[in-house]
C-alpha cells in the first residue's frame, strides 16, 4: 500500500504550489542526487508536466562522471531550463574551517553567488529533517539574511500551512518540499514512479553510494543492494546513518552546523 | 477513509510540557528503549557528557546543536524518527521557554497526538497548562500525561495521584481528556518501553502503549467539500484551478459554488500528470487541479463548495485568538486575517476577553500581549468566506499576519452574517476609477474622523478646514454629529446601542463620500474606541483618526452650548465625561492640543496633515 505516499505527494505539490505563487523569483536547486529527482518529479506533478522555474546545478566540477551524464540526459528529456552555476575554488573559502568542511562550503559560495547574480528570491532545496539533526530544526519556508546566514534561534511561527511568503529587500527564503519526507518514503516513492535515478546508489563490488556528494568528499559505503527493492530492504533494518559517507559532516562534532549556519544547504 | 493508516503511516506526536520537566530526557529515553538509536549514538551522547563533566545525559540525543548543549536548554522544534513493533512515529519535541512558543506552536500544529510532561514535584506548572491550552487550540484532541521525575518522590502513589487529579480537572475544562495518566522516571526507563517494578500500584499503560493507542488524525473525507483556490494555471488551451481539498470530496460532474463571489460551474475534469487512467474523483488531503464547463472569475482566495452546505459569508468574524509577538494586539490595528489562501484586511473592533491561562477565567482588555490568548472581534471589508473551527476546523482557523511575519493564530468561534450581508446583491463595478477621481480632483478622497469632547472645538476646526480647502478647489464636505442627527440619523437617541449606529451610519456615509473623491471631515464625539474601531474598518485605508485634545475643564468652560451646566444639574443624563466615559483615542493619526494652541495654529497642524495626507504630494508616492 502506497497511500501514505499520496499524503506526502500532496504536502509537497501544496507547498511548490505555495512557492510558485507567492515568490517572484524562484529557482530551484539540483543536486542530481535522489532527493532532488524526486523533488523535480513532484514540480511536474504540480504544474503539469512543466517545471516552470530555473534548474540549478552548484556545480564544483568535482561531481562523479555518472552524475554529469545523468545530469545532461534528463535535462534534455524533461526540457529543463537547465543552470549551471560554477563554485569558486577552495583556496577562497574561510580558512578557519576543518579542510573537508571548506571543500563542501564551495557550493554555499556558488550559491551566494547564483542568488546574487540571478536575483531570486527563492530556492527551493531537496533537503529532508531526518538527514541530519540539524535539517531537522529546519522550517518549510525558512528566510536568510542577505549572506545567506540561518538564525536557527529565530525562526518565523509556521503552522497549520501557513508560511512566511513576505520578506525584506534582499533577504531570501529557501522552500523545502520535502522536509517531512524520509530516506525511505523517497526510495519507496522513485519505485512507485519509476522516476529516474543515477545508478551510483546501486551496489556494485560490494559498496554503493547512500548519499551522492563530490568524489572528493564522499564515499561508498559497504552494501549489496543492486535494486531499489533491496535499498529498501537495506534501510529498515541499517542503524548506520544516511550522511556516514558525507566527510565533512563528521569532521568535527559541529562542522555540518557551522556549513549550515553559513548558508549551506 | 484515512489516508495516513496504512502501512508505513507515521504518526506524529509533540511532546510538551514545562521547561527542566524531562522532555528532552524521555525523548532520549523513547529512542534508546525502541532501538531506535543510529549506532554511535550513545557513545557520541557518553562523550559528550564527559567533555562537559557530566553524568550520562540522555537529552544530548536531542540536542544536537551546539548552541543547545552549551545552554541546556531545547531551542527550536526537531524532528525525530522512531519505531515500536506497532508503526513508525515522528516525535516533535517543543520547547518549555515560554519565549520559544512559537517554536512550540510550529510543532505541536503537525502533531496527531501530544504527550504532556509534568514533574512529579513540581506538578502543572504555568507553561504546562499554556501548552495544554495551545493544544487544544491548535486542534490537537488526543493526549496522555507522563508524570516525570517519579524517582524523585520516592514514586508515592498519592502524590502521584494528586498531580493526576489536578491535570484531569484541567484538561476536562478544555474538553480535553487524556487517554491515560502515566507515572513515570524517563531518566532510568521506568514505564516508558518496560513495566516498573517500582510503581507496583500503577496497572495503567507504559508511554509506548499509550502511544500505540493513539489513532492517526482523519482526514475529513466525509464533512462538507471544501476546496480553496491555490492558483490558476493555463498550460496550454486549459485552464486548470488549482488547490488542495480541505475536507470531503469532488468528481467530475458536480456543480461547484465559490464562496464568497456565488459564482457557479460544473466540473468537466480532474487534471494530473503521468497517469494512466483519467481521474473521476477526489478527496481531502490531495493536492489537485480541475477544470470547468465555464470560464467564471476565480481565483486565489475563493472556495469551492457543493451546493449544499456552503461555509459563512462574513465581515464581522469572533475568534479565538493566541499571540506571538511582541507588539500587542489593539482595537482599531488593522492586519491581515490568512484563512486558508484567501487574505483579508482586518481590524480589530473589539477584544472581547483576555483568558487567563491559571485557572481559565475571562477578564475585558484593551491589548492582547504576547502568548496571551483572547476572544477578539475582527471585521473585514471583503467578505470572509470561513467555517466554524468547532464544524470544519482546517477552514475555520487562520493566521494573523503584520507586515511581512505571522504574528498570531486564531479559531472562528463566531460568525456575524449581518442583516447587510444579503445575497441577492452584488456589487457593480464603477466605470470611473478611483486614481481617475484622485487625478482630476488633484487630491485623495477619503476620511479625517475628529473625536473628542464636547467643546473641545471640533466642530469650530471642522469647518474652518471645511472653508479653508474649499477655496483651494478641494472636493471637501463636513459630516457633523449633531447636524446628521436631523436627518439621516432622526430617530436616535443617546444609547450605547444608538450611539453605535449613529457612528455607523456616518462611518458608511462618509465611505461613499470617500469613494466618490471627496475629503470628507467627520466631526463627532464618537467617544467610544470600539466603535470608531468600527468606523476605521468600514472606512479601510483611507480612514484617519484626528484627536482633538482638551481637558475636561477646558471644554466645560467654554461651554459653547451650554450643555455641561444641564449635564451637572441633571438635566442630560449619559453626557459624555460627566456621566458618560470618554475613551481617548490610543494610537491617532494626529493629536491637535486645542487647549494649548491657538485656533489657527490648530488649523495650520491640521492643514499640514491634511496636504501631506491626501494632497498632490501624496500622489505622487503612489500607493493608493
Amino acid at each position: 500500500m502506497t497511500a501514505d505516499l499520496d499524503y506526502l505527494e500532496s504536502q509537497s505539490i501544496y507547498i511548490l504550489r505555495e512557492a510558485y505563487n507567492r515568490i517572484d523569483k524562484l529557482a530551484l536547486l539540483w543536486s542530481i542526487g535522489k532527493d532532488s529527482n524526486a523533488l523535480l518529479w513532484l514540480c511536474r506533478k504540480a504544474f503539469f508536466g512543466r517545471v516552470p522555474f530555473p534548474v540549478v546545478q552548484l556545480d564544483t566540477g568535482m561531481e562523479l562522471p555518472e552524475v554529469y551524464q545523468f545530469r545532461d540526459r534528463v535535462a534534455k528529456e524533461w526540457d529543463l531550463d537547465l543552470v549551471v552555476e560554477q563554485c569558486p575554488p577552495e583556496e577562497e573559502m574561510d580558512q578557519t574551517l576543518p579542510p573537508l568542511t571548506r571543500a563542501a562550503a564551495r557550493k554555499t559560495e556558488g550559491l551566494k553567488n547564483l542568488l546574487h547574480n540571478g536575483k531570486y528570491q527563492g530556492v527551493m532545496v531537496g533537503i529532508r529533517r531526518d538527514e541530519q539533526a540539524t535539517r531537522a530544526k529546519e522550517r518549510v519556508f525558512s528566510p536568510r539574511s542577505l549572506e545567506g546566514d540561518w538564525d536557527v534561534k529565530d525562526q518565523p511561527a509556521e503552522f497549520w500551512d501557513h508560511y512566511k511568503t513576505r520578506f525584506e529587500e534582499g533577504t531570501h527564503v529557501r522552500i523545502h518540499p520535502l522536509l517531512h519526507w524520509t530516506e525511505l518514503d523517497i526510495w519507496r516513492y522513485s519505485k512507485r514512479e519509476e522516476i529516474p535515478i543515477v545508478p551510483l546508489y546501486f551496489a556494485k563490488d560490494g559498496k554503493r553510494y547512500r548519499s551522492l556528494g563530490e568524489k572528493n568528499i564522499t564515499f561508498p559505503v559497504d552494501s549489496t543492494a543492486g535494486t531499489i527493492d533491496e535499498i529498501i530492504a537495506e534501510l529498515v533494518v541499517t542503524k548506520i546513518p544516511e550522511r556516514a559517507g558525507r566527510a565533512m559532516d563528521n569532521e568535527s562534532e559541529d562542522s555540518f552546523e557551522r556549513l549550515r549556519s553559513a548558508g549551506y544547504m | 477513509m484515512e489516508i495516513r493508516n496504512e502501512l508505513n503511516g507515521q504518526l506524529r506526536i509533540v511532546i510538551v510540557g514545562h521547561v527542566d520537566h524531562g522532555k528532552s530526557t524521555l525523548i532520549g529515553r523513547l529512542l534508546n528503549d525502541t532501538g531506535s538509536l543510529p549506532d554511535g549514538k550513545v557513545e557520541q551522547v557518553h562523550e559528550m557528557s564527559r567533555k562537559r563533566g557530566m553524568p550520562f545525559e540522555w537529552a544530548f540525543v536531542m540536542d544536537a546543536l551546539q548552541a543547545e548543549r552549551d545552554q541546556g536548554i531545547t531551542i527550536d522544534t526537531t524532528q525525530i524518527h522512531f519505531k515500536t513493533a506497532q508503526r513508525p512515529y515522528v516525535i516533535i519535541d517543543a520547547p518549555g521557554h515560554t519565549e520559544f512558543l512559537k517554536n512550540m506552536v510550529t510543532g505541536a500544529s503537525q502533531a496527531d497526538a501530544a504527550l504532556l510532561v509534568i514533574d512529579a514535584a513540581e506538578g502543572a506548572l504555568e507553561q504546562s497548562r499554556r501548552h495544554a491550552f495551545l493544544l487544544h487550540l491548535l486542534g490537537v484532541r488526543q493526549v496522555a500525561v507522563v508524570v516525570n521525575k517519579m524517582d524523585r518522590v520516592e514514586f508515592d502513589q498519592y502524590r502521584f495521584e494528586a498531580v493526576s487529579r489536578e491535570i484531569r480537572e484541567y484538561l476536562a475544562e478544555l474538553d480535553v481528556f487524556p487517554k491515560a495518566v502515566i507515572p513515570i522516571a524517563a531518566r532510568h526507563g521506568d514505564n516508558i518501553v518496560t513495566r516498573s517494578d517500582k510503581a507496583p500500584w500503577y496497572d495503567g499503560p507504559t508511554v509506548i502503549d499509550a502511544l500505540d493507542a493513539f489513532r492517526p488524525q482523519q482526514t475529513p473525507t466525509d464533512q462538507p467539500l471544501r476546496f480553496p483556490l491555490q492558483d490558476v494555471y493555463k498550460p496550454d488551451d486549459r485552464r486548470i484551478l488549482a488547490g488542495r481539498i480541505e475536507s470531503g470530496r469532488l468528481r467530475v460532474g458536480d456543480t461547484l459554488r465559490f464562496s464568497p463571489t456565488g459564482a457557479t460551474a460544473t466540473v468537466v475534469s480532474i487534471e494530473g500528470w503521468n497517469h494512466s487512467q483519467p481521474i473521476i474523483a477526489a478527496q481531502a488531503g490531495q493536492s489537485i487541479g480541475v477544470t470547468l464547463d465555464k470560464r467564471i472569475f476565480a481565483e486565489r482566495g475563493h472556495i469551492a463548495h457543493l451546493e449544499q452546505g456552503a461555509p459563512h459569508v462574513t465581515h464581522r468574524l469572533g475568534v479565538r485568538l493566541f499571540w506571538l509577538t511582541s507588539e500587542p494586539l489593539t482595537v482599531g490595528k488593522t492586519y491581515t486575517l490568512k484563512i486558508t489562501t484567501a487574505e483579508h484586511r482586518v481590524t480589530v473592533e473589539s477584544i472581547s476577553a483576555v483568558i487567563d491561562i491559571e485557572d481559565l477565567s475571562s477578564t475585558p482588555a484593551k491589548a492582547v500581549h504576547r502568548n496571551e490568548v483572547a476572544e477578539v472581534v475582527l471585521r473585514s471589508r471583503s467578505p470572509i468566506a470561513v467555517d466554524l473551527a468547532s464544524e470544519l476546523p482546517r477552514t475555520g482557523r487562520g493566521v494573523i499576519i503584520d507586515g511581512h511575519d505571522v504574528v498570531g493564530g486564531c479559531i472562528a468561534v463566531e460568525v456575524d452574517e449581518g442583516p447587510a450581508a444579503s445575497t441577492n446583491t452584488t456589487e457593480v463595478s464603477h466605470a470611473v476609477t478611483t486614481e481617475e477621481r484622485f487625478s482630476a480632483n488633484g487630491h485623495k478622497g477619503g476620511v479625517l474622523w475628529l473625536t473628542g469632547l464636547s467643546g473641545a472645538g471640533k466642530s469650530t476646526l471642522a469647518m474652518a478646514l471645511e472653508r479653508a480647502l474649499f477655496d483651494r478647489g478641494w472636493q471637501v464636505f463636513v459630516l457633523d454629529g449633531d447636524n446628521v442627527r436631523n436627518g439621516l440619523n432622526a430617530g436616535l437617541g443617546f444609547s450605547a446601542s444608538d450611539r453605535a449606529e449613529n457612528i455607523r451610519r456616518v462611518a458608511e456615509t462618509a465611505k461613499l463620500f470617500a469613494d466618490a473623491g471627496v475629503l470628507v471631515i467627520a466631526s463627532l464625539i464618537s467617544p467610544l474606541q470600539a466603535d470608531r474601531a468600527r468606523a476605521r474598518a468600514i472606512g479601510g485605508e483611507r480612514f484617519h483618526e484626528v484627536y482633538v485634545s482638551a481637558d475636561l475643564a477646558t471644554c466645560e468652560t467654554r461651554d459653547p452650548k451650554g450643555l455641561y451646566k444641564k449635564a451637572r444639574a441633571g438635566e442630560i443624563a449619559e453626557f459624555t465625561g460627566i456621566s458618560a466615559p470618554y475613551e481617548a483615542p490610543e494610537s491617532p493619526e494626529l493629536t491637535i492640543d486645542t487647549g494649548t494652541l491657538a485656533p489657527t495654529e490648530a488649523l495650520g497642524e491640521l492643514l499640514d496633515y491634511v496636504d501631506t495626507t491626501f494632497g498632490k504630494t501624496s500622489l505622487k508616492q503612489g500607493r493608493l
